[in-house]
């Protein structure tokens, strides 16, 4: 019976919050937090934006890289490290956290970048056409930039999730603040547990905040409140 | 200029768009091709800078056969205007104005000057150069779509609709301002309309089409409608061809009447005389220096012409009035007939009347 609230920490632990030792790894866990994500990310989009631009121009592409990013998307997260642990033979390598957080991002990257181009105007396909911009110019000066505002909004989501989704891969030994989870769930800490989910949630928030920012400094235009 | 030779689109589903149309345009003329939808004006128009392909037949630009250009080169020298304007969301006016100066690679210095000159030719304050177009109002944006169509000075400009989307009033400004700015730059214009009355204000010449693409009838506004070519176009012209022909002409085409004049301080036989040899019941009333003073019924004067207590013209037709503005101008006046004038600093100098016989003369 005493067992029991000896193994349960008291809560709020203040011990464990006031530790140096504790700041500079929950420092150090944000930071690797924070590098996964822009990693995936970012090859996500290096990934997502050839397919899309291919998916535009050949329409018949769309609905078979959409299936496959779909299914993708719908493989559980656990299994998903798991099979890709098997893949690279090692399911303590960065590489392992990182190819599968880029490829949960892949529906929602491809899928809004396709919807992005899509729904440039005719009047302004048009436009751009007839005053003698070539293929490759329409795209680049024309389409693509149109088409920042929904591929941004893509990225904003992609990047949230992969935020959530990165603690996951704290099993794997790479999960940045998800490694909190683990050493809270652990050590029946709740304070431990309560301070990775904050610090997710404001990672989260910084970083759509960020996005936001970013987009009204590039894209004067499309400017959002 | 612009030869269209039995052009003919038919598209992939089998309907004719465009049938072995055969038409020149001149350089420096503005031919509307007008007609209902699916008229295939817009599919003609776009034949010019290849966003559409004739099947067969050709389309020459200054004797070049286009389909011998590539496509972004031929652009570049053609200017485009759509209804929709289709300026680039997000890009300034100054840069949208740029884009084919740019596509050419011009130098900054020199573009930045052009933008400059570009602006001020459409009416357009400096102040709207770095505003995007969903800031700009819908009169401006259209403006806006011009400049970038004029950027490069391309000696063809190619215009679907322009004005379709703007309301009434700015659309009479517009027009306006097109004539206007084509006095003095000269364009070889196509400009594509479903409004035979645009048609009519804008045009040299004017083609009508019929559903399918067949050409119905290629003449001025005046020949039209003073002998359409067969039922269709008569239809398509409307009623009140008589008015619109009225406003094709301008008061200063035709010789007006010397009318009854009289002076103040003439006697009521002096005015009732002159009054007989016009045919009135009336006189108009004109200083010694030939200013008018008004008009007055002969049953209304006394002894002489007085100078003042007369009736107003309210309606007088200056230089630039057309005879629809005579025919308005009748109607709405007791004498039943229209007073030109011209206008002075110290008022208007009588120059005659126009009655309506002189206008059925012009229509027959």
């Amino acid at each position: 019976m005493t067992s029991a609230t000896v193994a349960q920490a008291q809560f709020p632990d203040w011990n464990w919050l006031t530790n140096p030792r504790t700041h500079e790894r929950v420092l150090g866990y944000t930071v690797e937090h924070v590098e996964l994500t822009v990693l995936a990310v970012a090859l996500g989009l290096a990934i997502a934006t050839p397919l899309a631009l291919a998916a535009v121009r050949w329409r018949w592409l769309y609905t078979p890289l959409l299936t496959v990013t779909g299914l993708l998307f719908t493989i559980p997260s656990i299994a998903m490290f798991l099979l890709i642990g098997i893949a690279y033979d090692s399911y303590l390598g960065r590489a392992t956290a990182l190819t599968g957080l880029a490829v949960y991002s892949l529906l929602i990257l491809f899928r809004n970048t396709v919807a992005g181009l899509d729904n440039v105007p005719d009047d302004i396909r048009e436009a751009g056409e007839a005053l003698g911009h070539t293929t490759r110019q329409q795209l680049l000066r024309i389409e693509v930039p149109i088409a920042l505002p929904v591929i941004i909004a893509g990225v904003r989501v992609a990047t949230v999730t992969t935020i959530g989704l990165t603690t996951i891969t704290a099993l794997i030994g790479h999960g940045g603040l998800g490694q909190l989870f683990i050493t809270g769930f652990n050590r029946q800490n709740p304070t431990i547990l309560l301070v990775g989910v904050i610090g997710c949630a404001l990672l989260a928030l910084l970083a759509d905040l960020a996005l936001v920012f970013l987009q009204n400094r590039l894209l004067p235009w499309a400017r959002q409140e | 200029m612009i030869t269209f030779d039995s052009a003919t689109k038919r598209f992939s589903d089998g309907t004719v768009g465009v049938n072995e149309l055969s038409l020149h345009i001149e350089a420096g003329e503005i031919v509307v091709l007008v007609g209902p939808s699916g008229c295939g004006k817009t599919t003609t128009m776009r034949m010019v800078n290849r966003m559409v392909e004739p099947t067969s037949g050709t389309v020459t630009v200054d004797g070049q056969d286009v389909s011998t250009v590539d496509p972004p080169d031929l652009r570049r020298r053609i200017g485009y205007v759509i209804q929709q304007v289709g300026l680039f969301p997000h890009k300034t006016t100054a840069d949208n104005i740029a884009t084919v100066p740019r596509l050419l690679g011009w130098d900054k210095h020199h573009i930045s000057e052009r933008v400059g000159v570009l602006l001020e030719l459409v009416g357009l304050p400096s102040s709207v150069a770095e505003r995007y177009p969903h800031q700009l109002s819908g009169g401006q944006r259209q403006r806006v779509g011009v400049a970038r169509a004029l950027a490069v000075d391309p000696p063809i400009m190619l215009m679907d609709e322009p004005f379709g989307a703007v309301d009434p009033v700015v659309r009479g400004h517009l027009q306006d301002e097109l004539l206007r700015l084509q006095a003095g730059v000269h364009k070889t214009i196509v400009f594509v309309t479903h409004d035979i009355d645009e048609a009519i204000r804008i045009g040299d010449r004017i083609a009508i089409l019929s559903e399918g693409g067949v050409l119905e009838q290629f003449d001025t506004p005046e020949a039209i409608l003073a002998q359409p070519s067969n039922a269709f176009v008569a239809d398509f012209l409307g009623g009140e061809r008589g008015l619109k022909q009225l406003a094709l002409i301008t008061v200063t085409d035709v010789r007006a009447e010397p009318g009854p004049v009289a002076r103040p301080g003439d006697s009521r036989e002096r005015a009732k005389e002159v009054a007989a040899d016009a045919g009135t019941s009336w006189v108009v009333v004109v200083d010694d220096h030939g200013y008018l003073l008004g008009w007055l019924g002969l049953d209304e004067i006394d002894d002489a012409v007085p100078a003042d207590a007369l009736s107003r013209f309210s309606l007088r037709l200056k230089a630039t009035d057309t005879l629809r503005t005579a025919l308005d101008a009748m109607v709405t006046s007791r004498t039943g007939v229209a007073v030109r004038v011209k206008a002075e600093d110290h008022g208007d100098r009588y120059e005659g009347i126009l009655t309506q016989e002189i206008l059925t003369a012009e229509l027959t």
